[in-house]
């Protein structure tokens, strides 16, 4: 049983002429809900429709909340004919199941036809209504929360990390049903669009069941993604990380004394997503509080020991794992490994969690896809993400680790061949926050030195390397070994030891391939593919190399499968961290040194790489310490260059085959110049520009070394679709590839150069080949500026500080695209913003910051007409500078088609995209406000397919957009309201005394 | 090989000033291109000739995307499709509807129908003005024109209402209004010489002294035609030069004040008569619509002309106007003083706004 969900047809406006005689239209309004539906009046001859309907009450399972969305069809009445639809509204109402999220769904949302795009706004109000479930055997898993965000979200806390939860759900694409042929594009649109909306609900349901049977409350990193198999179907997956969160209630204290009102001090236990970065981490032995759960739960002793024992042996029924992780909760101990996947979607972890790191793994499949049967029983997709999986956990085990962080997932489709990847990096974790993990693991890693290098020494016996690898003592501490690269997945843990700034390094490759049916083509994939990983690799480790660099973070390898070709695109952030060694140069060697000319070309590309390592040095800011070299064991007379990456391609067979990219025992960092591969290389290498003056790039979260972000944030996304002539040999494609990629990179710079100084964070490439001899890069990241000038030492005055630096910036930066300081509160009503103030502040009842608040936002309206329209951000950062974000109101999965017959009317293929993506932007934003907030943060463009046809003057395109819906506070305005609740205090002090 | 599709969508929809100029003034892409490589584009930011027409295109597309909300600003504010902070959609709007005072002049006083449309490529050839932009200035006169005609209340209020624009354009588009509803004879030779603003001020005075809205805001109609009863009121001024004696009186009083303050004291004091009686005829035949329509023409003809070929000041015509219009308050017998004043005031600036070369 049961809810009640209430809906309320306001008003609409905006809306288009219907009727071609008077220029007006006759709307009305469906409201449906699963099989019920409701109407409005026909409110005539209107473009600004007042309905003001009653309450449509439906009486639903919760089940059904959760599955379903609320669907509001905007119709033309016609007197003589059929109603004519203007457009639909989907609402998501999961925000609202949840206590702790949204309470009512209330505002403006954009009218969407797939057909037609916007076709103006109807306002609504929705409520649920939930009764309390005591139902053991419910299907329901109403209250659980998601997160796409891959950190323990901001203002909460993590009791307990449970770890991985997948689900996967099947159905017919209803593109590909018979009936889509007799139907229209608009009615195959919707049942698209519907069904999609119906799944992703089904699967969140089921992703949250399975977090309740394993004691968590939510998912941290949760990221869902579509399979549009076509003929064979429609698959929606998602996996994510089971938590237990607690929300940090201590607002707004924790702003201003976030040791002192931290709950987790007490228990000497860090929490989790907790800005205390003051709190040490105990590097004894297990405190009495730890051991005592270790001796008096015994079964959990004993099912640890199982479970981490081998990767073969299954663990126990979720259910009882639930159950344990229960008792173990008792004492406080955040981090738990059960799992048969001891896997994390997070990327980042709090302090002192992460102990080391031991590289990345990847393992990609090819599959022939079939028709999938029967839709309840996805056995052989989740088969197939099993056999990966299991391929993942036991390279984890090699590398010595036992558990896989910064998990990911994803899939490259043509026709019937697909390739499966999954990747992560293999990671020790604080056996203090774990349960499990065999004992002298336990003791060789207790005594953590430093949290600077202490990530990056190496988990793996030093006598049994899996693969050849070059260690030398700490950089830091000279205690521990280390690699003398390391490659991660992961985002740059905070705390790490990090020498100049980062950059976004991308190895690009392009194969061509040979058309092929069914087994062959699936065959030839699966052999094309090690050869392409091996050389991004190569790629990745030169440029690193080239830019005096020796770790990456973020690394994402997409590849890419066209029916002509293959595209990879390895995207990191590189960095130098100070614990490992000064990577070595580049050096290139002839095959043959007769001839005097080449050895002067030889020597004058050497001398050019030798700059370009130099210039690099300087422009990032490489200067590590000297340091006298202690070696251990055999010196490390040059540096090598080796792969920390685990690789391996299955096929459709159950045979694996692993493979080494290590480059075996040979110097690889030497380029012999007669390999026509090598002199692509080298042409690579130096045709990467540097990014312009002011900018700094990187595909994690936050770039190190930069830290006095201002206000001024800009998330974009750019889509770019290159054709193709025929017959292009490999070289000729990478080059085209390659060029493409910087160009694009070029002209985002471009574009944002009124932002300088600034920083692209999070620049996320995806590649596709949306049709033979195309090539799709999109591109979503977000532009933040900073001050150059020192961070500011004193929070209270922060706020005061950038407002001015914002108006004395040079006028260039000031007609930019932001204003710094015009963004808050001029943007969410006035009166919402205290209101929630108000509500978290539970001091304050007396002393109302309205005056000020008031004040304040008329000086920020200045003279400009107040927009109705409330300014709501979107990053697909976690967080947002200069702000606190005080409460997480629900995920947003949005998934929308648009189609059109009318294209070169619409502007041709770009104007089409254009405005699509506007539109998606604009409903996203729409739905965020309507929740009362007034940002989306760890935003994502999951899926952007476009398919044109020029010839008939058609296209179509799908977009998949996620994120968290926040609201959020600047710490300017949080700065006051906790002063004035002082003064508040001190005020009723006085008048008591 | 090429590029098949290039977008670039920000959360907050980026604007570059000066791409939005060289769109405004209807240049092609490739045009608009050139233009920022000569200001010096490629030197910013280490951009490239591919960089900038990408960037070009996008912006002149997102532009178009915009133009359509542009042209009933009040939608700009509470639209959801593009996210600008207020103060660039008050840029965005103002300059839409800023426009080219050359251009403008040729427009004044034309009918704002379809036919003057086709006019529009002999402006653009005449003026050096692209046909584009041309375009968007006379559907701005057009729209503007079309939303106040049936307004109540004062004209520059209600545009700045309804088009939410800066005061000063407001003004500027209330006088094209204005010219487009009177129909003043603005296109003739002898009037080329005046500039767009000269007759922006003139319209701005006829506005506020002598219109419906100036004595009574209120009124049902459009506050933009003259009143009736003042320009009816009008015609008693004749007296002044049908009375021998009341113009003999006002000239003595005249010539008394300005003696020896004006250099042209002569030939003034010979053709006062003369002007006297333009100045008056052209007040009491503003009933007739032919002539209220030569307003412009009437006065250039018969004040302007004359003292400009007797080589008279601004100077001296200021304080000739001055006195003129004075003395009055002088004659007894006269007893229209606040017609007379009413009218003059309004005269005496518009001659003196329109006296150059």
């Amino acid at each position: 049983m049961p809810g009640k969900l209430k809906a309320k047809i306001v008003a609409g406006r905006h809306l288009p002429v219907m009727d071609r005689a008077s220029d007006l239209t006759d709307a009305f309004v469906e409201v449906k809900f699963g099989n019920t539906t409701f109407k409005t009046d026909v409110y005539p001859k209107s473009l600004n429709p007042q309905w003001n309907s009653e309450w449509f009450k439906f009486e639903v399972d919760d089940e059904d909340l959760q599955d379903e969305p609320l669907q509001i069809t905007v119709l033309d009445h016609d007197t003589y004919s059929a109603n004519d639809a203007i457009g639909k509204v989907y609402i998501d109402i999961d925000p609202l199941l949840c206590s702790e999220a949204a309470t009512v769904i209330s505002g403006w949302l954009p009218i969407y036809d797939t057909i037609h795009g916007i076709r103006g706004e109807i306002n609504v109000l929705v409520k649920v209504d939930l009764f309390n479930d005591l139902n053991r055997f419910r299907q329901s898993s109403c209250g659980v929360k998601f997160f796409c965000t891959t950190s323990i979200p901001r203002c909460y806390r993590a009791v307990m990390v449970h770890g991985f939860v997948e689900e996967l759900v099947v159905n017919e694409d209803p593109e590909y049903q018979w009936i889509d042929r007799i139907r229209t594009p608009r009615a195959s649109n919707e049942a698209r669009q519907r069904l999609i909306f119906l799944m992703s609900g089904e699967l969140q349901r089921k992703i949250g069941l399975k977090v309740l049977e394993m004691g968590g409350n939510a998912v941290v990193g949760y990221l869902q993604c579509f399979d549009l198999e076509g003929e064979s179907g429609l698959v929606v997956r998602a996996i994510g990380t089971a938590c237990t969160l607690e929300k940090i209630s201590t607002f707004p204290a924790t702003a201003t004394h976030p040791n002192n009102s931290s709950p987790s001090k007490d228990m000497k236990e860090p929490g989790f997503g907790e800005e205390a970065p003051g709190v040490p981490l105990s590097s004894g032995p297990p405190t009495p509080l730890r051991a005592q759960t270790f001796s008096s739960f015994s079964p959990s002793k004993s099912y640890s020991r199982q479970s981490s024992s081998s990767d073969t042996e299954l663990s126990l029924t979720p259910k009882t794992v639930g159950h344990l992780c229960h008792f173990c909760m008792i004492p406080p101990s955040p981090f738990c490994v059960f799992q048969e996947y001891p896997f994390f979607t997070l990327t980042a972890f709090p302090p002192g969690f992460l102990l080391h790191v031991g590289g990345v793994e990847s393992a990609r499949s090819v599959k022939l896809l079939d028709r999938i049967h029967n839709p309840d029983e996805p056995e052989t997709r989740d088969a197939w993400w099993e056999e990966i999986r299991q391929e993942i956990k036991s390279h984890a085990k090699a590398l010595g680790c036992h558990a896989v962080v910064g998990y990911s997932e994803s899939t490259s489709i043509c026709e019937e061949v697909c390739i499966l990847s999954a990747s992560g990096t293999a990671a020790v974790l604080s056996s203090r926050f774990m349960q499990d993990g065999p004992l002298d693991t336990e003791h060789r890693f207790e005594e953590v030195v430093s949290p600077g290098c202490g990530f990056c020494h190496i988990p793996y016996d030093e006598l049994n390397i899996p693969f050849p690898a070059q260690l030398t003592y700490c950089y830091c501490c000279r205690r521990y070994k280390v690699p003398d690269v390391l490659f991660t997945t992961i985002d740059l843990p905070t705390e790490a030891n990090v020498t100049g700034k980062g950059c976004l390094i991308q190895a690009r490759l392009c194969r061509t391939k040979k058309k092929a049916q069914g087994e062959g083509n699936a065959t030839a994939i699966s052999s094309l593919l090690p050869f392409l990983e091996y050389e991004l690799h190569t790629q990745l480790m030169n440029k690193l190399k080239l830019r005096g660099m020796n770790a990456l973070f973020g690394l994402r390898i997409q590849i890419s499968v066209g029916e002509t070709m293959l595209l990879g695109l390895a995207s990191a952030t590189g960095v130098y961290l100070t614990a490992l060694p000064s990577p070595g140069g580049i050096q290139i060697a002839g095959k043959t040194p007769s001839d005097i000319t080449y050895e002067q070309h030889i020597s004058t590309m050497q001398k050019k790489i030798n700059d370009t390592i130099d210039k690099n040095k300087e422009l990032y800011e490489i200067n590590p310490p000297e340091v006298v070299e202690e070696i251990i064991g055999s010196p490390i007379p040059e540096p090598r260059q080796r792969s920390r990456l685990f690789r391996s391609h299955s096929e459709s067979s159950d045979e694996v085959s692993e493979l080494d990219l290590s480059h075996g025992k040979k110097d690889a960092f030497v380029l012999e110049i007669d390999d026509t591969d090598a002199v692509e290389d080298i042409h690579a290498l130096l045709t990467d520009s540097p990014t312009p003056a002011g900018f700094y790039s990187c595909n994690t979260e936050i770039m190190p070394g930069i830290q006095n972000w201002t206000s001024a944030i800009q998330m974009f996304t750019s889509v770019r679709v290159f054709r193709l002539n025929a017959n292009l040999t490999n070289q000729g494609l990478n080059k085209i590839f390659s060029d493409l990629c910087e160009n694009l990179l070029k002209s985002l710079y471009f574009k944002l150069r009124s932002m300088v100084p600034c920083c692209l964070c999070h620049l996320n490439f995806t590649v596709a080949i949306p049709e033979d001899e195309l090539i799709q890069v999109a591109v979503t990241a977000v532009a933040m500026s900073f001050d150059k000038e020192q961070p500011l030492e004193n929070g209270k005055q922060s706020g005061e500080k950038t407002l001015i630096k914002g108006k004395h910036r040079p006028l260039k930066a000031m007609s930019g695209i932001f204003p710094p300081h015009l963004s808050f509160l001029s943007s969410l009503s006035p009166s919402l913003s205290l209101a929630l103030l108000l509500s978290t502040a539970s001091s304050l009842e007396k002393a109302s910051p309205l005056p000020e608040g008031r004040s304040r936002s008329l000086r920020s309206n200045r003279s400009y007409s107040g927009s109705s329209v409330a300014v709501v951000k979107m990053t697909p950062l976690s967080f947002i500078p200069g702000a606190k974000i005080i409460k997480y109101l629900g995920i947003i999965n949005m998934f929308f088609i648009r189609e059109t017959s009318s294209l070169r009317e619409e502007g041709g293929v770009s104007g089409f995209l254009h405005t699509f993506i506007a539109e998606v932007f604009a409903m996203v934003r729409a739905h965020v406000a309507a929740l009362g907030g007034n940002a989306v943060v760890s935003y994502s463009m999951k899926e952007c397919v476009f398919m044109e046809n020029p010839n008939k003057n058609q296209a179509q395109c799908l977009i998949n957009v996620s994120g968290d819906a926040v609201i959020f506070v600047r710490e300017s305005e949080l700065e006051s309201t906790s002063v004035q609740t002082q003064s508040a205090t001190t005020h009723t002090s006085n008048a008591t005394l | 090989m090429s590029m098949e599709l290039d977008v670039f969508v920000g959360n907050t929809t980026v604007l570059d000033q000066d791409v939005y100029q060289l769109w405004l003034d209807g240049h092609t892409v490739s045009d608009a291109v050139r233009i920022r490589m000569e200001a010096g584009a490629l030197q910013e930011c280490e951009a490239n000739a591919e960089v900038l027409h990408s960037d070009t295109t996008d912006q002149f597309r997102t532009f178009q995307m915009c133009e359509r909300l542009l042209q009933s600003p009040s939608k700009v504010a509470n639209q959801l499709l593009f996210q600008i902070p207020p103060h660039r959609q008050t840029m965005l709007i103002e300059r839409y509807y800023e426009f080219d005072s050359v251009f403008a002049r040729e427009v004044l006083g034309k009918k704002l129908s379809k036919g003057t449309k086709k006019d529009l490529d002999d402006i653009s050839s005449k003026t050096g003005i692209a046909l584009k932009s041309c375009r968007r200035q006379f559907d701005n006169f057009k729209r503007v024109f079309k939303v106040v005609e049936e307004l109540k209340g004062p004209l520059v209020e209600n545009i700045q209402r309804h088009f939410l624009l800066s005061d000063v354009l407001a003004r500027d588009y209330a006088a094209i209004v204005f010219f487009a509803n009177s129909r003043f004879e603005a296109g003739k030779r002898k009037l080329q010489y005046l500039s767009f603003q000269d007759f922006a001020f003139c319209a701005g005075q006829l506005i506020s002294y002598w219109t419906v809205g100036a004595v009574d805001n209120m009124m049902e109609d459009l506050d933009v035609d003259l009143e009736k009863d003042f320009l009816h009121d009008l015609k008693d001024l004749k007296v002044l030069v049908n009375d021998k004696d009341m113009l003999d009186q006002h000239k003595s009083l005249v010539c008394a004040q300005l003696r020896g303050k004006i250099k042209v004291f002569s030939e003034m004091e010979a053709n006062f008569k003369n002007l006297s009686r333009a100045l008056v005829n052209i007040a009491s035949k503003l009933t007739h619509t032919k002539d209220f329509r030569d307003l412009f023409i009437d006065l250039v003809e018969k004040l302007i002309e004359p003292c400009r070929s007797d080589k008279w000041t601004i100077g001296d015509l200021r304080l000739f106007l001055k006195h003129y219009s004075s003395s009055v308050h002088m004659l007894e017998a006269f007893r229209h003083q606040v017609i007379w004043d009413r009218y003059m005031s309004v005269i005496k600036s518009c001659i003196l706004k329109m006296y150059h070369d």
